[in-house]
Protein backbone atom coordinates (compact mmCIF):
# COMPACT_ATOMS: atom_id res chain seq x y z
CA UNK A 1 0.00 0.00 0.00
CA UNK A 2 2.84 2.59 0.53
CA UNK A 3 3.98 2.68 -2.52
CA UNK A 4 1.13 4.37 -4.08
CA UNK A 5 1.10 7.18 -1.66
CA UNK A 6 3.88 9.14 -2.94
CA UNK A 7 2.68 11.24 -5.93
CA UNK A 8 -0.84 13.00 -5.88
CA UNK A 9 -1.23 11.41 -9.23
CA UNK A 10 -1.55 7.99 -8.32
CA UNK A 11 -4.52 5.59 -7.52
CA UNK A 12 -3.85 2.89 -5.08
CA UNK A 13 -5.49 -0.79 -6.29
CA UNK A 14 -8.61 -0.28 -4.13
CA UNK A 15 -8.79 3.20 -5.66
CA UNK A 16 -7.69 5.52 -3.20
CA UNK A 17 -5.93 9.06 -3.65
CA UNK A 18 -4.07 8.57 -0.55
CA UNK A 19 -2.21 12.29 -0.92
CA UNK A 20 -5.61 13.47 -0.98
CA UNK A 21 -6.34 11.56 2.11
CA UNK A 22 -3.46 12.47 4.36
CA UNK A 23 -4.23 15.94 3.51
CA UNK A 24 -7.84 15.58 5.01
CA UNK A 25 -6.25 13.87 7.78
CA UNK A 26 -4.04 16.75 8.27
CA UNK A 27 -6.98 19.32 8.62
CA UNK A 28 -8.98 17.01 10.92
CA UNK A 29 -5.78 17.27 12.93
CA UNK A 30 -5.78 21.31 12.73
CA UNK A 31 -6.80 23.88 14.97
CA UNK A 32 -10.73 23.84 15.15
CA UNK A 33 -12.51 26.71 13.62
CA UNK A 34 -15.81 27.81 13.19
CA UNK A 35 -17.62 30.46 11.74
CA UNK A 36 -21.66 31.70 12.15
CA UNK A 37 -23.76 33.46 10.40
CA UNK A 38 -26.31 36.20 12.01
CA UNK A 39 -28.42 37.96 10.63
CA UNK A 40 -26.57 41.34 10.58
CA UNK A 41 -22.95 39.68 11.33
CA UNK A 42 -20.66 36.65 10.42
CA UNK A 43 -18.43 35.69 13.09
CA UNK A 44 -15.16 33.64 12.83
CA UNK A 45 -13.66 31.89 15.45
CA UNK A 46 -10.90 29.76 15.46
CA UNK A 47 -8.60 27.88 18.32
CA UNK A 48 -5.30 29.39 19.07
CA UNK A 49 -2.59 26.71 19.99
CA UNK A 50 -0.35 28.39 23.29
CA UNK A 51 2.00 30.92 21.60
CA UNK A 52 5.39 31.22 23.43
CA UNK A 53 5.67 33.67 26.08
CA UNK A 54 8.19 35.63 23.38
CA UNK A 55 6.13 35.66 20.48
CA UNK A 56 4.07 38.69 19.93
CA UNK A 57 0.77 36.89 19.79
CA UNK A 58 -0.67 39.23 17.33
CA UNK A 59 1.85 38.01 14.83
CA UNK A 60 0.35 34.37 14.13
CA UNK A 61 -3.17 35.24 12.85
CA UNK A 62 -5.87 32.80 11.75
CA UNK A 63 -8.15 34.30 10.41
CA UNK A 64 -6.85 36.98 7.71
CA UNK A 65 -9.09 39.48 5.20
CA UNK A 66 -9.09 38.21 1.87
CA UNK A 67 -10.71 41.80 0.41
CA UNK A 68 -12.86 44.57 2.32
CA UNK A 69 -15.97 42.50 2.48
CA UNK A 70 -14.34 38.80 2.98
CA UNK A 71 -12.79 36.65 6.01
CA UNK A 72 -11.28 33.50 5.97
CA UNK A 73 -10.32 31.14 8.94
CA UNK A 74 -8.39 28.18 8.35
CA UNK A 75 -7.02 24.41 9.36
CA UNK A 76 -4.29 22.35 8.82
CA UNK A 77 -0.91 23.33 7.34
CA UNK A 78 -0.59 27.22 7.72
CA UNK A 79 2.26 26.96 5.24
CA UNK A 80 -0.21 25.89 2.59
CA UNK A 81 -3.01 28.14 3.97
CA UNK A 82 -0.63 31.05 3.06
CA UNK A 83 -0.26 30.12 -0.73
CA UNK A 84 -3.87 30.02 -1.05
CA UNK A 85 -4.85 32.92 0.95
CA UNK A 86 -1.82 34.49 -1.39
CA UNK A 87 -3.73 33.86 -4.92
CA UNK A 88 -7.19 34.71 -3.33
CA UNK A 89 -6.32 37.95 -2.30
CA UNK A 90 -5.10 38.35 -6.12
CA UNK A 91 -7.64 37.05 -7.45
CA UNK A 92 -10.26 40.00 -5.23
CA UNK A 93 -8.31 42.34 -7.01
CA UNK A 94 -8.25 41.22 -10.54
CA UNK A 95 -11.92 40.21 -10.72
CA UNK A 96 -12.61 43.73 -9.09
CA UNK A 97 -10.05 45.24 -11.88
CA UNK A 98 -11.84 43.48 -14.81
CA UNK A 99 -15.22 43.33 -13.82
CA UNK A 100 -15.65 46.69 -11.23
CA UNK A 101 -17.39 44.38 -8.48
CA UNK A 102 -15.73 42.84 -5.82
CA UNK A 103 -16.07 39.05 -5.78
CA UNK A 104 -19.05 37.41 -4.17
CA UNK A 105 -18.21 35.09 -1.43
CA UNK A 106 -19.90 31.83 -3.58
CA UNK A 107 -17.34 33.08 -6.90
CA UNK A 108 -14.08 33.22 -4.39
CA UNK A 109 -14.53 30.06 -3.07
CA UNK A 110 -14.99 28.13 -6.23
CA UNK A 111 -11.83 29.96 -7.07
CA UNK A 112 -10.27 28.45 -3.90
CA UNK A 113 -11.69 25.10 -4.17
CA UNK A 114 -10.27 25.16 -7.79
CA UNK A 115 -7.11 25.96 -6.78
CA UNK A 116 -6.85 22.82 -4.36
CA UNK A 117 -8.46 20.93 -7.46
CA UNK A 118 -10.99 19.63 -4.18
CA UNK A 119 -15.10 20.06 -6.01
CA UNK A 120 -16.34 19.19 -2.52
CA UNK A 121 -16.72 22.47 -1.42
CA UNK A 122 -20.15 23.78 -0.62
CA UNK A 123 -21.82 26.95 0.09
CA UNK A 124 -24.55 29.19 1.89
CA UNK A 125 -23.90 27.39 4.98
CA UNK A 126 -25.72 29.27 8.65
CA UNK A 127 -22.73 27.67 10.73
CA UNK A 128 -20.02 25.29 10.02
CA UNK A 129 -16.58 24.12 11.25
CA UNK A 130 -13.53 22.39 10.36
CA UNK A 131 -10.73 21.45 12.05
CA UNK A 132 -10.21 18.80 15.03
CA UNK A 133 -13.57 17.87 16.65
CA UNK A 134 -15.79 19.40 13.90
CA UNK A 135 -18.58 16.76 13.87
CA UNK A 136 -19.02 17.91 17.68
CA UNK A 137 -19.11 21.64 16.99
CA UNK A 138 -21.43 20.84 14.48
CA UNK A 139 -23.77 18.91 16.29
CA UNK A 140 -23.58 21.89 19.15
CA UNK A 141 -24.36 23.98 15.89
CA UNK A 142 -27.20 21.85 14.68
CA UNK A 143 -29.00 21.78 18.19
CA UNK A 144 -28.50 25.34 19.26
CA UNK A 145 -28.49 27.26 16.31
CA UNK A 146 -30.82 30.67 15.66
CA UNK A 147 -31.00 33.39 13.59
CA UNK A 148 -28.85 35.89 15.52
CA UNK A 149 -27.75 39.28 15.21
CA UNK A 150 -24.66 41.09 17.02
CA UNK A 151 -23.60 40.13 20.19
CA UNK A 152 -25.38 36.86 20.21
CA UNK A 153 -23.87 35.67 17.02
CA UNK A 154 -20.48 36.02 18.52
CA UNK A 155 -21.58 34.31 21.63
CA UNK A 156 -23.01 31.28 19.81
CA UNK A 157 -20.13 31.11 17.83
CA UNK A 158 -17.47 31.07 20.81
CA UNK A 159 -20.17 29.18 22.65
CA UNK A 160 -19.62 26.38 20.27
CA UNK A 161 -16.16 26.62 20.19
CA UNK A 162 -15.61 26.77 23.84
CA UNK A 163 -17.50 22.72 23.72
CA UNK A 164 -14.56 21.51 22.14
CA UNK A 165 -11.35 24.47 23.11
CA UNK A 166 -9.89 24.60 26.81
CA UNK A 167 -11.53 27.85 28.12
CA UNK A 168 -9.89 30.87 27.91
CA UNK A 169 -9.15 34.07 25.97
CA UNK A 170 -5.67 32.92 25.21
CA UNK A 171 -6.88 30.03 23.21
CA UNK A 172 -9.39 31.59 21.38
CA UNK A 173 -8.74 34.08 18.29
CA UNK A 174 -12.36 35.94 17.18
CA UNK A 175 -13.05 38.00 13.94
CA UNK A 176 -16.28 39.74 13.92
CA UNK A 177 -17.44 40.93 10.00
CA UNK A 178 -20.02 43.70 10.21
CA UNK A 179 -21.74 45.70 6.87
CA UNK A 180 -20.20 49.24 8.61
CA UNK A 181 -16.93 47.87 10.24
CA UNK A 182 -15.14 45.77 8.23
CA UNK A 183 -13.62 42.51 10.05
CA UNK A 184 -12.37 43.16 13.08
CA UNK A 185 -10.31 40.90 15.71
CA UNK A 186 -11.69 41.10 19.14
CA UNK A 187 -8.54 41.69 21.47
CA UNK A 188 -8.24 38.86 24.19
CA UNK A 189 -9.71 41.44 27.08
CA UNK A 190 -12.97 41.35 24.89
CA UNK A 191 -12.65 37.36 24.44
CA UNK A 192 -12.11 37.10 28.10
CA UNK A 193 -15.37 39.25 28.92
CA UNK A 194 -17.40 36.95 26.63
CA UNK A 195 -15.57 33.91 27.84
CA UNK A 196 -16.79 34.98 31.20
CA UNK A 197 -20.66 36.30 29.92
CA UNK A 198 -21.03 32.68 28.85
CA UNK A 199 -19.88 31.20 32.39
CA UNK A 200 -21.72 32.96 33.58
CA UNK A 201 -24.70 32.24 31.92
CA UNK A 202 -24.33 28.29 31.74
CA UNK A 203 -24.02 28.47 35.32
CA UNK A 204 -27.42 30.48 35.97
CA UNK A 205 -28.91 27.64 33.62
CA UNK A 206 -27.29 24.58 35.73
CA UNK A 207 -28.67 26.68 38.98
CA UNK A 208 -32.48 27.43 37.37
CA UNK A 209 -32.15 23.31 36.57
CA UNK A 210 -31.94 22.59 40.01
CA UNK A 211 -34.28 25.23 41.53
CA UNK A 212 -37.91 24.52 40.40
CA UNK A 213 -38.70 21.19 42.72
CA UNK A 214 -37.94 23.41 45.95
CA UNK A 215 -41.13 25.93 44.21
CA UNK A 216 -44.38 24.28 45.91
CA UNK B 1 -5.96 70.71 -23.18
CA UNK B 2 -6.35 68.71 -20.03
CA UNK B 3 -4.91 70.28 -17.02
CA UNK B 4 -3.81 68.61 -13.77
CA UNK B 5 -1.45 70.23 -10.95
CA UNK B 6 -0.96 70.38 -6.91
CA UNK B 7 1.01 71.80 -4.04
CA UNK B 8 1.29 70.38 -0.86
CA UNK B 9 0.26 72.96 2.32
CA UNK B 10 1.01 72.47 6.12
CA UNK B 11 -0.43 69.03 6.91
CA UNK B 12 -1.92 68.41 3.56
CA UNK B 13 -1.84 68.39 0.10
CA UNK B 14 -4.34 69.21 -2.56
CA UNK B 15 -4.64 67.79 -6.35
CA UNK B 16 -6.59 69.93 -8.41
CA UNK B 17 -7.78 68.38 -11.90
CA UNK B 18 -9.68 69.46 -15.03
CA UNK B 19 -13.20 67.56 -15.44
CA UNK B 20 -13.72 67.85 -19.30
CA UNK B 21 -14.06 64.15 -21.32
CA UNK B 22 -12.99 65.14 -25.02
CA UNK B 23 -12.82 63.52 -27.80
CA UNK B 24 -12.13 65.31 -30.62
CA UNK B 25 -13.79 68.20 -30.76
CA UNK B 26 -16.42 66.70 -29.11
CA UNK B 27 -16.85 67.19 -25.40
CA UNK B 28 -18.44 63.94 -24.15
CA UNK B 29 -18.72 65.13 -20.56
CA UNK B 30 -17.49 67.96 -17.87
CA UNK B 31 -17.85 66.30 -14.63
CA UNK B 32 -15.19 63.40 -15.67
CA UNK B 33 -13.54 62.36 -12.00
CA UNK B 34 -9.52 62.22 -12.87
CA UNK B 35 -8.56 62.08 -9.37
CA UNK B 36 -8.40 58.67 -7.44
CA UNK B 37 -8.64 57.56 -4.24
CA UNK B 38 -5.89 55.15 -4.34
CA UNK B 39 -6.60 54.06 -0.72
CA UNK B 40 -7.54 55.80 2.41
CA UNK B 41 -4.89 58.27 1.99
CA UNK B 42 -3.39 58.74 -1.40
CA UNK B 43 -4.88 60.43 -4.48
CA UNK B 44 -3.70 59.96 -7.77
CA UNK B 45 -4.62 62.74 -10.12
CA UNK B 46 -3.71 61.84 -13.94
CA UNK B 47 -4.12 63.77 -17.11
CA UNK B 48 -3.51 62.03 -20.79
CA UNK B 49 -5.25 59.36 -23.09
CA UNK B 50 -8.93 58.25 -21.48
CA UNK B 51 -8.40 54.62 -21.94
CA UNK B 52 -4.87 54.70 -20.40
CA UNK B 53 -5.72 56.87 -17.50
CA UNK B 54 -8.76 54.67 -16.47
CA UNK B 55 -7.00 51.50 -16.73
CA UNK B 56 -3.32 52.63 -15.44
CA UNK B 57 -4.77 54.19 -12.08
CA UNK B 58 -7.29 51.52 -11.61
CA UNK B 59 -4.26 48.94 -11.94
CA UNK B 60 -2.24 51.22 -9.46
CA UNK B 61 -4.99 51.65 -7.07
CA UNK B 62 -5.46 47.36 -7.06
CA UNK B 63 -2.07 46.77 -6.68
CA UNK B 64 -1.90 49.42 -3.90
CA UNK B 65 -4.98 47.37 -2.02
CA UNK B 66 -3.20 44.36 -2.54
CA UNK B 67 -0.32 45.21 -0.84
CA UNK B 68 -2.17 46.59 2.08
CA UNK B 69 -4.18 42.95 2.26
CA UNK B 70 -0.86 41.33 1.91
CA UNK B 71 1.26 42.96 4.78
CA UNK B 72 -1.13 43.90 6.76
CA UNK B 73 -0.30 48.04 6.76
CA UNK B 74 -0.35 50.48 3.58
CA UNK B 75 2.31 51.51 0.92
CA UNK B 76 4.05 54.84 2.28
CA UNK B 77 3.47 57.73 -0.37
CA UNK B 78 7.18 57.51 -1.81
CA UNK B 79 6.84 53.52 -2.28
CA UNK B 80 3.41 54.44 -4.24
CA UNK B 81 5.32 56.53 -6.42
CA UNK B 82 8.32 54.44 -7.05
CA UNK B 83 5.75 51.58 -7.48
CA UNK B 84 4.17 53.56 -10.09
CA UNK B 85 7.07 55.34 -11.85
CA UNK B 86 8.26 51.75 -12.16
CA UNK B 87 5.52 50.22 -13.78
CA UNK B 88 5.48 53.08 -16.05
CA UNK B 89 9.29 52.98 -16.89
CA UNK B 90 8.58 48.67 -17.58
CA UNK B 91 5.94 49.24 -20.25
CA UNK B 92 8.01 52.18 -21.48
CA UNK B 93 9.64 50.39 -24.77
CA UNK B 94 6.64 47.88 -25.40
CA UNK B 95 3.61 49.53 -24.86
CA UNK B 96 4.11 52.88 -22.98
CA UNK B 97 1.02 54.26 -21.11
CA UNK B 98 0.20 58.27 -22.32
CA UNK B 99 -0.14 58.76 -18.77
CA UNK B 100 0.66 61.84 -16.33
CA UNK B 101 0.54 61.66 -12.80
CA UNK B 102 0.44 63.67 -9.81
CA UNK B 103 0.21 61.68 -6.80
CA UNK B 104 -0.63 63.25 -3.41
CA UNK B 105 -0.38 60.64 0.43
CA UNK B 106 -0.34 61.87 3.45
CA UNK B 107 1.86 59.52 5.86
CA UNK B 108 4.20 59.03 8.45
CA UNK B 109 6.50 61.34 6.63
CA UNK B 110 3.48 63.70 6.36
CA UNK B 111 1.87 64.98 3.11
CA UNK B 112 4.10 65.00 0.23
CA UNK B 113 3.28 65.71 -3.28
CA UNK B 114 4.93 62.98 -6.53
CA UNK B 115 5.19 64.58 -10.14
CA UNK B 116 5.44 61.32 -12.76
CA UNK B 117 5.21 61.87 -16.23
CA UNK B 118 4.42 59.47 -18.79
CA UNK B 119 7.98 58.79 -19.70
CA UNK B 120 8.58 57.69 -15.81
CA UNK B 121 10.15 60.96 -14.66
CA UNK B 122 9.87 60.75 -10.71
CA UNK B 123 10.32 63.77 -9.20
CA UNK B 124 9.46 64.72 -5.09
CA UNK B 125 8.18 68.49 -5.36
CA UNK B 126 5.84 70.93 -3.51
CA UNK B 127 3.87 71.89 -6.26
CA UNK B 128 3.89 70.49 -9.81
CA UNK B 129 1.71 70.83 -12.77
CA UNK B 130 0.52 69.12 -15.79
CA UNK B 131 -0.82 70.20 -19.52
CA UNK B 132 -0.45 73.54 -21.40
CA UNK B 133 -2.59 74.86 -18.03
CA UNK B 134 0.65 74.22 -16.39
CA UNK B 135 2.38 76.80 -17.90
CA UNK B 136 -0.25 79.22 -15.98
CA UNK B 137 -0.09 77.06 -13.19
CA UNK B 138 3.26 77.16 -12.40
CA UNK B 139 3.64 80.57 -12.85
CA UNK B 140 1.08 81.95 -10.08
CA UNK B 141 2.51 79.21 -7.89
CA UNK B 142 6.09 80.01 -8.23
CA UNK B 143 4.39 83.90 -7.54
CA UNK B 144 2.26 82.99 -4.61
CA UNK B 145 3.43 80.24 -3.46
CA UNK B 146 4.92 79.28 0.09
CA UNK B 147 5.61 76.87 2.96
CA UNK B 148 3.16 75.38 5.38
CA UNK B 149 0.22 76.90 3.23
CA UNK B 150 -3.20 76.97 5.64
CA UNK B 151 -5.94 75.22 3.56
CA UNK B 152 -7.51 78.64 3.11
CA UNK B 153 -4.71 80.54 1.30
CA UNK B 154 -4.04 76.83 -0.77
CA UNK B 155 -7.67 76.89 -1.76
CA UNK B 156 -7.71 80.51 -2.42
CA UNK B 157 -4.06 80.11 -5.16
CA UNK B 158 -6.09 77.26 -6.56
CA UNK B 159 -9.10 79.35 -7.21
CA UNK B 160 -6.38 82.28 -8.94
CA UNK B 161 -4.88 79.24 -10.75
CA UNK B 162 -8.38 78.47 -12.19
CA UNK B 163 -9.12 81.86 -13.09
CA UNK B 164 -5.63 82.13 -14.98
CA UNK B 165 -6.44 79.09 -16.97
CA UNK B 166 -10.28 80.25 -17.88
CA UNK B 167 -9.55 83.29 -18.84
CA UNK B 168 -6.16 82.80 -20.69
CA UNK B 169 -5.91 79.52 -22.61
CA UNK B 170 -7.80 78.90 -25.26
CA UNK B 171 -10.31 76.12 -24.97
CA UNK B 172 -10.26 75.88 -21.24
CA UNK B 173 -11.59 73.42 -19.52
CA UNK B 174 -14.50 74.90 -17.98
CA UNK B 175 -15.06 72.66 -14.63
CA UNK B 176 -12.30 71.22 -12.25
CA UNK B 177 -12.51 68.98 -8.97
CA UNK B 178 -10.42 69.70 -6.14
CA UNK B 179 -9.18 66.99 -3.37
CA UNK B 180 -7.61 66.88 -0.69
CA UNK B 181 -5.79 64.49 1.68
CA UNK B 182 -4.16 65.27 5.41
CA UNK B 183 -4.40 63.29 8.15
CA UNK B 184 -7.87 61.91 8.36
CA UNK B 185 -7.35 61.26 4.82
CA UNK B 186 -8.04 61.37 1.63
CA UNK B 187 -11.22 63.02 0.34
CA UNK B 188 -13.56 65.35 -2.37
CA UNK B 189 -13.01 69.03 -1.46
CA UNK B 190 -15.01 70.87 -3.67
CA UNK B 191 -15.74 71.45 -7.77
CA UNK B 192 -16.07 74.43 -9.24
CA UNK B 193 -18.02 74.34 -12.25
CA UNK B 194 -18.94 77.19 -14.91
CA UNK B 195 -20.71 74.43 -16.86
CA UNK B 196 -23.50 72.30 -15.48
CA UNK B 197 -23.95 69.20 -17.66
CA UNK B 198 -27.32 70.43 -18.88
CA UNK B 199 -30.35 68.17 -17.49
CA UNK B 200 -32.55 66.05 -19.99
CA UNK B 201 -35.60 68.38 -21.14
CA UNK B 202 -38.97 66.20 -20.95
CA UNK B 203 -40.98 65.94 -24.53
Amino acid sequence: MARYDRAITVFSPDGHLFQVEYALEAVRKGNAAVGVRGTDTIVLAVEKKSTPKLQDSRSVRKIVNLDNHIALACAGLKADARVLINRARIECQSHKLTVEDPVTVEYITRYIAGLQQKYTQSGAWKANATGRNSNSIREFLEKNYKETCGQETVKLAMRALLEVVESGGKNLEVAVMTKDHGLRQLEEAEIDAIVAEIEAEKAAAEAAKKAPPKET
Amino acid sequence: MECVFGLVGKDFAIVVADSSAVHSILVHKTNEDKIMLLDSHKLMGASGETGDRAQFTEYIQKNVALYQFRNGIPLTTAATANFTRGELATALRKNPYMVNIILAGYDKEGPSLYFVDYIASLHKLDKAAFGYGSYFALSMMDRHYHRDMTVEEAVNLVDKVIMEIRSRLVVAPPNFVIKIVDKDGAREYAWRESIKDAPVIAS
